[in-house]
């Protein structure tokens, strides 16, 4: 049976056990030699963190909705972005399968 | 005995450190937002807290999933900001209150709240962000930041929320030194950035939630934090640290000023200024 934390997508403790090698990485990104690190070898850095392969997968692809149905939190996966250079009007836009200018305007009409 | 002189509660959205940084405050984007704080800060100027209490939730600066605490009350001489990892400017060390913080740890404690407390402390754009907003001049009072679990599920209910905050006041107004006090919330309102529902902004929801905290916060103790998720979004629970301020205020509470507006990034953004006048 479904929990309503679960039909509502909320960051509990199964993701967390799911995402914490994913998330940890993600916190180390605190440090800006940790994100120079992730940058000049992205795999050699997610060994570190014992990256499963998926979440390997989804980091490759920077694929936001696989990255959190791994685990990844999105107060941590933001860090991640910043080093991607994406904003989290590109996350939304990504995730809900629209340009980035739809979901602003969509923030925007949402005010009108 | 100190007094509690009132809460604010505001937005804390990242982007908006980065308009202060790059004076951005005039430009068509930003400057409905900004126009909410001349209020606010007039009403500061006016009653002058000497020291103010921060309800906050951390992102991932000062915690991390290995020890996540629930409520965490900090008890440094000074908190420092640092990198979180996205470019905003690290700012100077906030000044802390020892002596109130640990008359706040004592009193929590003596009334069943089972706490984590902070030597040292690190305070992220949550905490940075609100004190940037209300004292663009710098210098805010001395701070006791008190943070408040909204990364991970289980969340603290509302109403475990506005109890905590309801200790929070009464441990302030036995706080044996002639000080005000401020109580600042920082969070909210409606919004979400995860998953097929990034982008959720709920004006209805956050109109009603306003008018209780100013009012009657009894709907708001009533809801579950999966309703707050539900009907605010993933993030929009940061109204968590609202409902906790409106409980610190154990006096007459009136709304002295009121702001909303859509967008700030992915986020209903909001102030509200509450005056407490203790009741004889």
């Amino acid at each position: 049976m479904t929990t309503r934390a679960e039909a509502l997508g909320v960051f509990d403790g199964a993701m967390a056990q799911r995402g914490y090698g994913l998330n940890k990485m993600c916190f180390s990104f605190n440090e800006a030699a940790n994100r120079e690190a992730f940058l000049a070898d992205e795999e050699a850095y997610e060994r570190r963190f014992g990256l499963t392969d998926a979440q390997r997968r989804a980091v490759a692809d920077r694929d936001v909705l696989a990255l959190l149905a791994e685990g990844g939190n999105i107060y941590y996966l933001a860090k991640l972005a910043g080093i991607l250079g994406l904003n989290v009007q590109d996350l939304g836009a990504q995730q809900t399968g629209v340009t980035v200018e739809a979901f602003k305007a969509k923030l925007l009409a949402a005010g009108a | 005995m100190a007094t509690i002189v009132g809460g604010l509660a505001v937005s804390h959205v990242p982007a908006i450190g980065n308009a202060i940084a790059n004076h951005r405050e005039g430009e068509p984007y930003w400057k409905p937002f900004f126009d909410g704080f001349p209020a606010a800060r007039a009403w500061l100027d006016r009653v002058k807290p000497d020291l103010a209490v921060v309800l906050y939730n951390d992102h991932g600066l000062n915690f991390f999933l290995d020890k996540l605490p629930t409520f965490a009350v900090g008890a440094a001489p000074e908190y420092c900001n640092a990198d979180e990892g996205w470019g905003l400017p690290v700012l100077a060390p906030f000044a802390g209150d020892r002596d109130l913080s640990w008359h706040i740890i004592e009193h929590l404690v003596a009334q069943e709240f089972d706490l984590t407390t902070c030597q040292e402390m690190l305070v992220d754009h949550a905490f940075c962000i609100p004190m940037e907003l209300f004292w663009p001049q710098g210098a805010p009072p001395p701070a006791v930041p008190v943070a408040i679990n909204t990364v991970q599920h289980p969340l603290p209910s509302p109403r475990r929320c506005f109890r905590l905050g309801q200790a929070i006041g009464r441990a302030i107004e036995t706080y044996d030194k002639d000080l005000k006090v401020v109580v600042i919330a920082t969070g909210g309102l409606s919004h979400q950035l995860e998953g097929e529902r990034a982008g959720f902004i709920n004006r209805d929801f956050d109109q009603m939630c306003l008018e209780a905290l100013a009012t009657d916060p009894s709907p708001l103790t009533a809801l579950s934090s999966l309703d707050l998720v539900e009907q605010a979004g993933s993030q929009g629970v940061e109204l968590l640290m609202w409902i906790a301020m409106r409980g610190a205020m154990t006096g007459q509470v009136s709304r002295v000023h009121q702001h909303y507006h859509i967008p700030i990034s992915n986020t209903a953004a909001a102030l509200l200024v509450l005056e407490n006048t203790p009741v004889a």
